[in-house]
């Protein structure tokens, strides 16, 4: 089947999708976009988190077929042109990205926190990420990154 | 035909700053290619079948159906092994796919190629295979029995440590004895096994890979596919996370067997189930100790008897049981001891390499004993372990007497001083509280509990391993201004390593322009990103290719302008003995490039006496030590860890940020085998293979980790620094589980804890 939507702001069509496939698997194998990890594919890590309608989903647990006619925003589309946004930013200069493989479901959850509260406080961090796995940092510098993302976009 | 990999950046900084690492930028936006993520044009999909059973004899094997399956391109067993069908780390025992007997749950059997990676699962599953099932060997006490099936040709016995240090016979006032198990921990690096072999049309394969060594890769590989050497050629591709489990071969060999079959670039790409069984675990195992002191509290002997179960093949065995022989006193000074390590061959899942490489294993225990030595001592336990303390000049078990910084006193008296978190609140928030947001608890029957640890390991290879890493740097002009290329073999599994080679060349040749190269065979061996090392040993190497770089530019500074002693290298600038610069660096070099190569080897260590296991055996030695102060519901038996603190000495921070974050997360990972981790093994099956069933700590698990950085200066390796990845996975659990016996009274000898071992 083709799979028309939005991607990143862009109308696409993913061609000769296979009914069984994920919304991950279409995105990077179809589309090209390998920027949504796949750490467990069961819903368990969110490393490839992304917007799906405007709501953080794990697209390893959508199916790819659910996509057609929406609107779709993956951590590639975050920044506008070649910069970073605030919120990568604050991952590179916080040290909250080590093998980096969480790194992009995690700059996307922290996106939509911020989005839906712009002052988290510290309990509201961990609940916010707590679908996130992180094996190399311990989250202390991810949590440093979120705090210094939500100072700058107050400031 | 070439993937796309990660961009070579430049970066600034030098030894000591804090540094933004050169990656991450490609990592936040997503644009970073791991080894998961590379592909080609015209690319198959690999998949693996794999044995059902831990043991059982291979009766036939047919695969006409898989043949017959749509897209599928090849399929393949043991006779399509074209070199010798066995490999291994040290001892070359594991076959690449099994031909008579399968040994484990899980073992790869045979392979497919398709053009869908779901065309090759199907097909995979098409592929009959019949076994004749044996009974399997489960328990490694009972692998030790003169009785017991022989897994392999020599036993299953694949390494017995004996350590005879001191009296054998010396008798104490004051005696406590323990037994302690471990479960098996999984490595758990998010990033799955995952690479692209491409064949070069000429017998050859080139492979793109994330793996900690690429040329023990290369080794094995050229050994298994019946090529030589040059003809395997090996590119780092982007690593997610390794922790010890990138160090066996997994998928390598699989796709370039299928690439070189099908004429076709192969990618293989596991499941996190798949995962599960396609690389090593953490041994677990059982330990029995006795601690003799004196009334005052001084050890006067400890026995002990170490048995790690390995698994099916020997992967890293025979040196995690070194390990967890020569470390099994932790850093305590003892005159007598008698170690017996023993690790044995099993039908279970492989074990091999984790962080901290058996010296985590033996830390739950000799902690749990110095606890208990205490209470029978009526002493505290932090100031029973100060008394006892490696020094400087202290001989270890192993009879090597240690030099440079033992700070073990002072890491126990830091953690010891530092101020305590708060008590648990009245109506605190309930991620808080142990059961977390589960709202188990709003206090009721929390207790609080501290405990203390503290452990060492050796950093880099032992036993007289040849260790050694190759660095090429490379000084020339590009756009008008001075650029150096470092390259290495080095593997950045997450640690930073990059970030490092970068640093360190900045430092050396004053540059600020340093681009590290893309990690390949091209350029001699780094040895692996394990043993803590790669900072020490590749970071030695690129300092030595610097220095030898430096005394090009001088001499050439010298023949050039004439002029006689005193000349340096300095921002860029060549400067005069009186400091005034004489001419920049970039018109000094115009066209010339100047390219050297060095290999650094740190100073050699010694093989173990056979009988006695004593000998100048390691290199360097690391130490830490942790406080925790957790809350458990002494009613559900649910922990919840309130803080961590730490202190360890670095020798010198070449990136303190980075240092920072090997603190952190190597503490995640103590906690993780503490109080959730474990791989669950019945009757030689792993019944959690999932990140569903496996629990990892998330960040509602972490508390914060308190840090003092000490950096006390090795005067032997370069800067002073010592490698620092593992100590903080060695000691964090063992204090955790401290603070869970203080809090609940009970003895608690098994990790990771459940809440049936603290309220049944
Ligand atoms: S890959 Fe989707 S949640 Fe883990
Ligand atoms: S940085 Fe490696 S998993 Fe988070």
């Amino acid at each position: 089947m083709n799979v028309s939507c939005t991607v990143n702001g862009r109308a696409q069509v993913a061609e000769g999708v296979w009914e069984g496939e994920s919304l991950l698997y279409m995105l990077r194998e179809h589309l090209g976009l390998y920027g949504s990890k796949n750490a467990c594919e069961q819903g368990e890590c969110g490393s490839c988190s992304v917007y799906l309608g405007g709501t953080l989903v794990c697209a390893c647990l959508v199916l790819a077929g659910q996509a057609q006619g929406k609107e779709i925003i993956t951590v590639e589309g975050l920044a506008r042109g070649h910069g970073l946004h605030a919120v990568q930013d604050a991952f590179v200069e916080a040290g909250a990205v080590q093998c980096g493989f969480c790194t992009p479901g995690l700059v996307v959850a922290t996106h939509d926190l911020l989005q839906r509260i712009p002052s988290p406080s510290d309990a509201q961090i961990r609940e916010a990420l707590a679908g996130n796995i992180c094996r190399c940092t311990g989250y202390a510098k991810i949590i440093d990154a979120v705090n210094l993302a939500a100072g700058r976009s107050r400031s | 035909m070439k993937p796309r990999l990660a961009e070579e950046t430049t970066s600034g900084g030098r030894v000591g700053d804090r540094v933004r690492r050169p990656d991450a930028v490609q990592k936040v936006r997503g644009d970073f290619p791991y080894s998961s993520d590379l592909q080609v044009d015209g690319m198959l999909w690999g998949a693996t079948v794999r044995s059902p059973h831990p043991y059982a004899r291979i009766e036939s094997i047919d695969t006409k159906a898989a043949k017959a399956a749509p897209g599928v391109k090849a399929v393949l067993t043991f006779e399509d092994v074209a070199g010798e069908n066995a490999y291994g780390l040290e001892i070359a025992d594991q076959p690449v796919l099994a031909s008579d007997v399968v040994r484990y749950w899980g073992e790869a059997v045979a392979l497919v190629a398709a053009e869908h990676p779901e065309q090759a699962r199907r097909a995979a599953d098409k592929v009959k295979v019949e076994y004749a099932v044996l009974k399997p060997v489960t328990d490694p006490e009972q692998a030790l029995l003169p009785k017991a099936p022989k897994l392999h040709p020599g036993g299953n016995v694949t390494r017995h440590i004996k350590i005879r240090h001191g009296d054998q016979n010396a008798t104490a006032e004051v005696v406590v004895t323990g037994d302690y198990e471990i479960g098996m921990q999984d490595q758990a690096p998010l990033g799955p096994e995952s690479g692209l072999a491409i064949p070069d049309g000429e017998g050859g394969v080139d492979l793109y890979i994330a793996t900690q060594w690429l040329h023990i890769d290369q080794k094995q590989l050229a050994h298994v596919l019946g090529l030589e050497p040059h003809e395997v050629r090996l590119t780092m591709a982007g690593i997610g996370g390794a922790f010890g489990a990138r160090e066996d071969l997994s998928m390598q060999a699989h796709a370039c067997m299928l690439a070189l079959k099908t004429g076709r670039p192969v990618k293989i790409s596991y499941s996190r189930p798949e995962s599960f069984v396609g690389h090593v675990h953490r041994h677990p195992g059982k330990l029995h100790y006795e601690h003799g002191a004196t009334k005052d509290g001084k050890l006067v002997y400890v026995k002990a008897r170490i048995v790690l179960d390995g698994g099916a093949y020997a992967s890293s065995s025979t040196a995690v049981i070194a390990n967890a022989s020569c470390f099994a006193v932790g850093p305590y000074q003892c005159p007598n001891a008698t170690i017996d390590g023993i690790v044995a061959y099993t039908n279970n899942p492989p074990c091999g390499a984790m962080r901290g490489f058996g010296s985590v294993q033996n830390c739950y225990a000799h902690e749990a004993q110095m606890d208990k030595l205490a209470a029978a001592l009526t002493m505290d336990p932090v100031a029973l372990r100060r008394h006892n303390s490696l020094e400087t000049g202290s001989a270890l078990i192993t009879g090597q007497v240690i030099d440079g910084p033992v700070p073990v006193a002072e890491l126990l008296r830091l953690v010891h001083e530092r101020p305590l978190p708060a008590p648990a609140a009245k109506n605190a928030d309930l991620t808080a509280m142990p059961g977390g947001v589960s709202n188990t608890t709003h206090g009721e029957s929390v207790k609080r509990g501290i405990g203390y640890a503290a452990g060492f390991k050796n950093i880099g290879y032992s036993e007289g391993f040849n260790d050694f890493s190759t660095a090429r740097v490379r000084l020339s002009v590009v756009d008008g201004k001075p650029r150096v290329e470092v390259h290495t073999a080095g593997a950045e599994v997450g640690q930073g390593l990059v970030t490092i080679q970068a640093q360190i060349a900045g430092t050396e040749l004053g540059v600020r322009d340093v681009m590290v190269l893309t990690a390949d065979t091209e350029v001699g061996s780094a040895g692996s990103s394990s043993a803590s090392r790669q900072t020490y040993i590749t970071g030695g190497a690129v300092k030595a290719a610097c220095e030898a770089v430096r005394e090009r530019v001088v001499a050439l500074a010298q023949s050039e302008l004439k002029s006689g002693e005193g000349l340096r290298l300095e921002d860029e600038n060549i400067v005069g003995a009186d400091g005034n610069v004489l001419v920049a660096l970039a018109t000094l070099l115009g066209e010339e490039v100047i390219d050297e190569l060095r290999v650094f080897r740190p100073r050699k260590t010694s093989p173990l006496d056979p009988d006695t296991g004593q000998a100048n055996a390691h290199m360097q030695f690391a130490f830490a030590a942790h406080r925790a102060v957790v809350d458990v519901d002494t009613e559900l038996g649910l922990v919840k860890v309130v803080e961590l603190a730490t202190a360890q000495d670095v020798g010198k921070a070449i990136n303190p940020q980075a240092v920072e974050g090997q603190l952190e997360g190597g503490a995640a990972q103590g906690l993780g085998l503490a109080v959730m981790e474990e791989i669950q093994v019945q009757d030689g099956v792993i019944k959690n293979p999932s990140f569903t069933d496996y629990l990892l700590p998330t960040i509602l698990d972490m508390p914060p980790v308190r840090m003092d950085i000490l950096e006390l200066g090795d005067p032997n390796s370069p800067y002073g620094l010592k490698g620092v990845g593992e100590p903080p996975t060695i000691s964090s659990g063992p204090a955790i589980l401290a603070a869970i016996r203080a809090a609940t009274g009970r003895p608690v000898t098994r990790v990771p804890v459940r809440p049936h071992d603290l309220v049944l």
